[in-house]
This record gives C-alpha cells, structure tokens and sequence, in this order.
C-alpha cells in the first residue's frame, strides 16, 4: 500500500518558516513511523533529520508528534495511525527549539532534569544510621522514565510557561523523595528548592503527560506525591498548597466546595491579591454566580467530616 | 432511561445554570433522574492531593447512595466525570482497597460493592438517547452558528479511565454541535486545558492557557464555545476578559454549556436556561436563534 507521509521540515540556518513535505512510500505489514522514516531518508530524501538509536523504545531519541500527538515513532504503527487519523501527519516535538526538521534541541529538557539535583543528597544511609535498599515499587514507577521529552511537549503548563520545570524533570525529583536512602534533611532541602515558582505547584493536572507517557510514569500523579510530600513537611504557604488545604477544609465542613469561601483560603489577607480578586467577585454577584456562603451544610456531612479528618499514617507516599 | 444525577458542586454553586439547564431538557430527551442529594464533593482531584484515600471514600460514598437506589450515575461535569471514572475504575479493580474504602463508610451504614456505572450527560446523549432521538427534539436549527467544541482534560484522559472518546481524535461534542444544525469549528485547544485548578494561584500561566484557547477558537472562525465542564466553563467565562487582556486579544466568545446548547436548539427560552447569567454576553447567539425561529414562523428553512 502507497501511503502519503506529511512531514513538517525546517532548516533555522536557511528557512524562516517551517514548511510540510508529503513523501509517498510503499509500506508493508507492521511497519513504525521510524522505519518509514529511515525509508524516506534512504530512497527519497537524504536531508530529512531526525533522532534515533535503538529502535525498540528504550533509548527514547525517536519521540516526535505524530497526528498531533507525541509518541516515540519507533513504536507507533503506520497502520494504526491511519486507521486512527486517516493521514500520518510528522512534526518534531512542540515548544522544544528545533535544530532541523525532526530533531529538537533537548539542552533545556537536561538542564531542567539537572536543576532538581538528580542524585541522592545527604548520607546514604537512613535516619536511623542503618543502610537501607529501595524497593523498585517505591518509586511508582518513574524510574522507568527514558527522558524522551514526549511529556514536556505535551504539557499545557510548559506550553504556557516555559520556565516550568516540567513533568520528566519533577519525576525524576520524585525518584528522590521516594528513596528511602536520602535523609530528611535532604528531603526538606529539595522540597523547599521544588515549591518555588516554576515547581510543584505549576502543573495544572491536565493529564497530558500521563496520557502520552511511553512507559506509563505517570508524571502528574508524581507531581501529586511531592506537592503532598511537601505539604506534610510543613511547606503550606503557598498557593497551591493552601488550595489544597483549603478545599479539604471546606469540603469536610459543608460537604461540597464553596466557591465563595474558596478563593479567600487560596489567597488569605494578601490584600493587593485580594483587591485583585474583589471586582470580578462583584460581578459574579450580580449575575448569581456567587454560592451563598452560609449555605447548609450536605445532608450526612458529619460522615464526610469523619473521613476526611480520620487520622492518617502519614509518610511522604 | 433513569439515572441517579450527581449534581456536583458547580452545578449547585457558581454555575447554577448548568443545573438548571440540565433540568430543562433530560425530560424531553426521555432521560428520568433522582438527584443524589446527599453526596459531597468528589473532591476535584484536589483532595486526592493530600488525601488520596479519602477522596475515594468521598466517590464511594456517592457511588454507594447510586447502588442504593439501584441506578448507574450521570454526571454533568467533566471534571467530576474524569475524578469518579478513575475512582470508579480503582475500587473495581482492586478489592482490598474497595474494603478499605468500604471500611470508611461503614459507620454511615454505607457499603459499595463495584456495581456502578458513572456516564457524562454528553455520552448519554451520544450513546443511548441517540441522534434520532435528539433530532425529533430539535426544533430550531442553530445553522448560522460556528461552534468550538471545549472538551477539557478529566472528560478525555487519561483514557484508560474514561474510556468514551479518543483523547487524540474526539468526536462526541462535534457529533452533537452538527445534530443541532451547526458548524463545528476545529481547532488545536479543544482538547487542551483550561487553567482553571491554578487560576488563583498561577494566573498568568492559568489566563494564557485559557486564553490562548479562546483565541485560537476565534481566530478560526467561532461565534460561540461550549463545554462539557462547569470548571472549564468558569475559567473561559467569568475570566473571558483578563484572559483576553493576558493574550492581547479581544475574545467576547460566548461560552455555553453543553445542556444550554442543546436546549436552545430544543427551543426552551434562553430565561429557562439560565442564560442570563453569564458573565460574557451571550445575545449574539440568542439574536442568532431567533432569527432562525423568525425565518421558521415565515416559512424558509
């Protein structure tokens, strides 16, 4: 079968726009966007770049968006594509600076990664003196992380602000806390760095990175085991952390969040923040849009109350 | 067709319009419900943060007073859709957490037993009342409209717990924009996130996000949004303006929820819908609508 492949091309040196190429290719039964890739490159045009190395999704050079999704185009079948979008569409990885065509610059993905210290700080042994072995388990498996960068392309906070240090960087920070060989110490030191702005509490927990994720790390739900981590190491002053404190609060004392109340526990007596927030809350009033704040509480809120304040075990995970 | 309906605490907050709205047309599309009156928060994914087995406790409990009742669940918001599919899927899968969780709920004379089904109103229309259904409903066009789909992110991913759309390549909303008679408008943001989880504490990144979305919506062509989730809907609305000033754009894109949309192509006044209480003004879509009914009462098409 003679598919058309739409490749999105770009040489910064020589172009100043990118441009699509459509390549025809005889494909065969079980062939990857890779091998059709490196077709095109053998027989159709030699100057199409990309990234690759073992063919096998585990060195994670080969991600790419392709229809519009990122995936490692080594594991993603020409024949599921078009059955799935009726086109196979190629573009290199998004909001990453492109050095040609396929290939993106991943220098910011990797001072990103060295940014949150990716190795273990304080002795190695726990706080009780006695050397203590990780459990693969313990870590959910970030560990599996290939640094394709596929999550960082698709992540809408990054695509937002690139400052943000990103879904694979704040997992493999996770790896860390999840380590039961780094002190405590160590731990409060690198939660204390994470919670800044562009950290933690950055990710709006859209789901993209867990839904295009090739080795099921699940970043976000990382991100969710450090901000609940520093939460419990006493960082509760900033805004997402007294978000989530907050709404607890609220649900556990009416049984459903109060919109009113709400922005009041995320901002606290921030008065410029709050003078910020006053005129659209007017105009909220106005229209009916702000809940009654003395309004009662659920029917059977007592049992709410009884979960949500039941004493846990605590520990970071 | 009868569900149990979890209101959620948009609906029964800052977007009663949604209720209302919702309440305005399931009658007509033959969908019966008992409200679960007694249920709480599903926590947002927000309570999951610090508690992630409470949070679950807090869905099995809703999900117990639907087994009570002997009714699958619809909700009206995708992000209580996306947090309860998830929760839903967990205590399914895993019988010692739903023990655990069960444990929890006990002392209320609660238990869960993994019976319940937890569907989007959107899905429901889709799947099982069905386009034939819907049309016979239908009674004003909205064909001079251009409607942008907004998914948001819980009613898409991650899949593998919601399990309707394809998160790459919906179809759901664009199925019902074209059963009322409209155009619906593709565009690059439909399935990406609204911003609202850190409007109050990001907002510059949550107002970019949010407005680069209404923008991208604009730019190609739509005349109006509509969403599947209140979240998402608060976020494009009620912040419309600062996101349009973030962006350097001017936006004035009404949004409607998915039930408003559907209900003013059933004919229900715009007043039943709860139309009146948006923040960006909703008239051009309802000159739009009646003018349609002005040509129908004249005879065109």
């Amino acid at each position: 079968m003679r598919l058309p492949f739409i490749i999105t091309k770009y040489n910064p040196e020589l172009e100043h726009a990118a441009h699509q190429e459509t390549y025809r290719l005889d494909v065969s039964r079980g062939m990857t966007v890779l091998d059709a890739l490196i077709r095109i490159k053998n027989e159709l045009d030699g100057r199409v770049t990309f990234r690759y190395s073992c063919r096998s999704a585990i060195c994670g050079s080969c991600a790419m968006t392709i229809n519009g999704s990122e995936k490692l185009a080594c594991r993603t079948s020409i024949r599921k594509e078009w059955e799935r979008h009726g086109k196979i569409d190629i573009a290199p990885l998004r909001h990453l600076p492109i050095l040609k065509d396929l290939a993106v610059d991943m220098a910011g993905f990797w001072s990103k990664t060295r940014a949150v210290t990716p190795w273990l700080g304080g002795d190695s042994s726990s706080d009780h003196g006695l050397p203590v072995m990780p459990d693969a388990y313990q870590f959910h498996n970030v560990d599996a992380c290939i640094m394709c960068g596929a999550c960082v392309a698709a992540c809408t906070s990054h695509e937002a602000d690139q400052g943000f240090l990103g879904p694979a960087a704040l997992a493999k920070a996770y790896r860390f806390i999840a380590d039961p060989r780094e002190s405590r110490a160590a731990k409060t030191a690198r939660l204390a760095v994470l919670e800044r702005p562009t950290g933690i509490w950055d990710c709006t927990r859209c789901n993209f990175c867990v839904q295009v994720c090739p080795k099921d790390v699940q970043p976000m739900e990382a991100i969710i085991r450090l901000r609940r981590a520093a939460i419990e190491a006493g960082f509760t002053q900033t805004g997402g952390a007294r978000h989530v404190l907050g709404f607890k609060q609220l649900v556990a004392r009416f049984g459903r969040l109060n919109e009113a109340i709400m922005p009041l526990k995320v901002v606290g007596l921030h008065l410029t923040r709050l003078a910020q927030i006053m005129p659209l809350g007017i105009r909220m009033l106005l229209k009916g849009k702000v809940p009654n704040p003395l309004h009662p509480p659920i029917q059977g809120v007592e049992h709410v109350r009884r979960i949500l304040t039941r004493p846990t075990r605590g520990g970071p995970v | 067709m009868k569900y149990a309906l979890y209101p959620g605490c948009a609906a029964k907050g800052a977007t009663p319009e949604l209720f209302q709205s919702t309440m305005a047309i399931i009658g007509r599309l033959g969908i019966e419900v008992t409200e679960l009156t007694a249920s709480s928060c599903c926590g947002a994914g927000v309570v999951g943060e610090a508690d992630p087995e409470g949070a679950l406790a807090l869905s099995a409990r809703t999900f117990a007073q639907a087994e009570g009742l002997g009714l699958d669940i619809m909700t009206i918001c995708g992000t209580c859709q996306g947090v309860m599919g998830g929760a839903n899927r967990r205590l399914k899968s895993d019988p010692a957490l739903l023990a655990r969780v069960n444990r929890l709920l006990a002392p209320e004379g609660l238990v869960y037993s993994g019976m319940v089904q937890v569907k989007h109103l959107l899905w429901i229309v889709v799947r099982e009342v069905g386009m034939e259904r819907l049309k016979d409903e239908i009674q004003i066009t909205l064909g001079d409209l251009h409607i942008a789909p907004f998914y948001g992110c819980y009613i898409l991913r991650p899949s593998w717990d919601v399990g309707f759309d394809d998160p790459e390549h919906p179809t759901s909303m664009e199925t019902l924009i074209r059963a009322v008679g409209a155009e619906s408008v593709e565009y690059a943001g439909k399935v990406k996130c609204c911003g609202f989880p850190i409007i109050l504490e990001k907002e510059n990144i949550a107002l970019t996000m949010n407005g680069t979305n209404l923008k991208e919506a604009k730019d190609a062509g739509a005349d109006m949004m509509v969403t599947p989730c209140p979240l998402c809907h608060m976020s494009l609305d009620i912040y419309q303006e600062r996101a349009g000033r973030t962006v350097n754009a001017r936006l004035e894109l009404p949004v409607l929820h998915l039930p408003q949309m559907l209900g003013l192509a059933m004919g229900v006044p715009p007043e039943q819908l709860g139309m009146q209480r948006h923040l960006v003004s909703v008239e051009p879509v309802i000159e739009a609508v009646e003018a349609r009914k002005t040509m129908k009462k004249a005879g065109r098409p």
